[in-house]
């Protein structure tokens, strides 16, 4: 690990000055990734601000939603009473991730800024990466590509976002509150994350000094109806090859509305904005679920060795819609 | 800058890029804590913060100013070794003994988790309270590795102090 300094902000406005003071400094949450990637030398910071201790906490909205501080633990967010009864998706996709003393340490807005888990990412020593060293090249697009990006995927980059939450918030409409010397701004957490395109450094939209403070989540009248289904080579404790998030509203065998994002298959957290296109006002049936799952799966683009993650999302689609439409839908 | 081992106030590392693990380890010569892969994988260094789990191999040691740690070293009282000690000795709950003191930090850190009603990823019902089957068991210690393969043993072990303790 390279040498760095090391400073704990008192509170937001003190944590963006210190880290635009100059050189290459990065903010520090539960350290579970940044950590790991400093002692790989893929993250060469040359000073950490550390942010952990900074907003912990969960508060109802005027509007009926939830504002969730920055430095939240995952496992405070996943066994919250009102997320756990009204956004149930949520909780189940932070239990679906790490293991049980990562969620423990793991904050919130660390969670949202997590890196690929693309092992040619983190191999220093004998990899080229796009993502790591930019204009390098990129050894996953022809080598072992299982884990890799069906769709929106570019010449230059073909990793997947790692997060479980992130597939949730993507699905729920969150919205991110931002700090930064400028002041305070929103966004939408779906215009959060980038496509890789020609510039796969960047993760997210964020510039340097932009600090996460909350993440809120609207009401949603539906989303206690809500799951969150990942697929995986082992039962526990490993990164998705595809997940879904779904929140279904079904009124008289019809689907009302519905929120759908998929993990595991893109550079960023996938909303299915063509499938639930497909699904309102269409019938519950498995039927319907499939059509929509093709909608959203028809611009997938496989590599060589992950052709099998086009399947695997549709027919989890398909399962997870069928399972929270209940006795409400109807088998195909 | 102190932090709080075991009862005990010990200096923070002047270089910030000391591991919690590292600081048990080399400077404070606790070696009950043990370093298996130091990138998050294994949970053999997982210790107690606050009553809380967590892997010292991904803690900077400078961002637990003021917090109380216990580590395996800290669970035997007056030389009498803690109940969940007492049960993987019982039940077989090892081999190499390797990843032991992470899997006995880590079970009293998920018993209390259990007890505040975290739920788990094989939780059927959310808002439940937690009863702590094999199969939950078997989830939430998910996150500590053993390569000899004693895992029927441990979670036997969990099990019966859980009820114990329950009871």
């Amino acid at each position: 690990m390279n040498p760095f300094r090391y400073a704990r902000a008192d509170d937001a406005a003190d944590a963006v000055a210190l880290v635009t003071a100059g050189g290459t400094a990065a903010f520090l949450g539960g350290g579970t990734n940044l950590v790991d990637l400093m002692r790989e030398t893929v993250a060469r910071p040359d000073s950490l601000v550390d942010v952990s201790g900074l907003s912990d906490e969960i508060t109802e909205t005027d509007t009926g939603g939830l504002l969730i501080g920055a430095a939240v633990r995952n496992t405070a967010l996943a066994g919250h009473l009102a997320v756990r009864t009204r956004y149930p998706l949520l909780s189940r996709a932070i239990l679906g991730g790490a293991s049980a003393q990562i969620r423990n340490m793991a904050t919130v807005g660390g969670n949202i800024l997590q890196r690929t888990r693309c092992t040619y990412f983190y191999d220093t020593a004998g990899s080229r990466c796009n993502k790591r060293d930019p204009g390098a090249g990129c050894d996953a697009i022809d080598g072992f590509n299982r884990i890799h990006a069906i769709l929106d995927a570019s010449p230059e980059c073909v990793a997947t976002n790692p997060s479980d939450m992130c597939v949730a918030l993507a699905a729920l409409d969150a919205t991110v509150h931002i700090r930064s010397l400028g002041g305070a701004r929103t966004i939408a957490f779906t215009d959060l994350h980038r496509t890789p395109g020609e510039t796969p450094e960047y993760d997210t939209v964020l510039e340097p000094g932009d600090l996460i403070v909350a993440v809120e989540l609207p009401a949603l009248p539906f989303s206690a109806q809500s799951t969150y289904r990942k697929v995986r080579d082992r039962a526990s404790y490993a990164f998705a090859l595809v997940s879904v998030a779904a929140a279904l509203d079904v009124q008289d065998g019809r689907v009302r509305d519905v929120r759908l994002a998929l993990g595991g298959v893109a550079h960023r957290p996938w909303r299915a904005w063509k499938a639930e296109a497909a699904l309102r006002g269409a019938p519950a049936t498995a039927q319907s679920y499939r059509d929509a799952a093709d909608a959203e799966l028809a611009d997938a683009r496989p590599l060589s060795d992950n052709g099998f993650k086009i399947e695997l999302a549709r027919r989890t689609i398909v399962a997870v819609l069928t399972e929270l439409a209940g006795p409400d839908g109807e088998a195909a | 800058m102190s932090i709080i081992i075991n009862g005990s106030p010990a200096a923070l590392p002047a270089d910030p890029r000391t591991s919690l693990l590292d600081l048990l380890r080399d400077t404070l010569s606790l070696p009950g804590t043990k370093k298996g892969c130091n990138q998050g994988a294994c949970g053999a260094c997982t210790v107690l913060v606050d009553g809380d789990r967590i892997l010292s191999c991904l803690a900077l040691a400078v961002q637990y100013d003021g917090r109380h740690v216990t580590t395996i070293e800290g669970l035997a009282e007056d030389g009498a070794l803690h109940p969940l000690q007492q049960a993987f000795v019982v039940h077989d709950g090892f081999q190499c003994g390797y990843c032991t003191p992470g899997q006995i930090c880590s079970a009293i850190g998920m018993a209390a988790e259990a007890k505040r009603g975290i739920p788990s990823h094989v939780s059927e019902d959310l808002s439940a309270d937690v009863v702590l089957t094999r199969a939950e068991l078997q989830e939430r210690m998910s996150g500590n590795l053993c390569r000899c393969g004693a895992h029927n043993g441990i979670i036997d072990a969990i099990s019966e102090y859980n009820t114990e303790v329950a009871a």
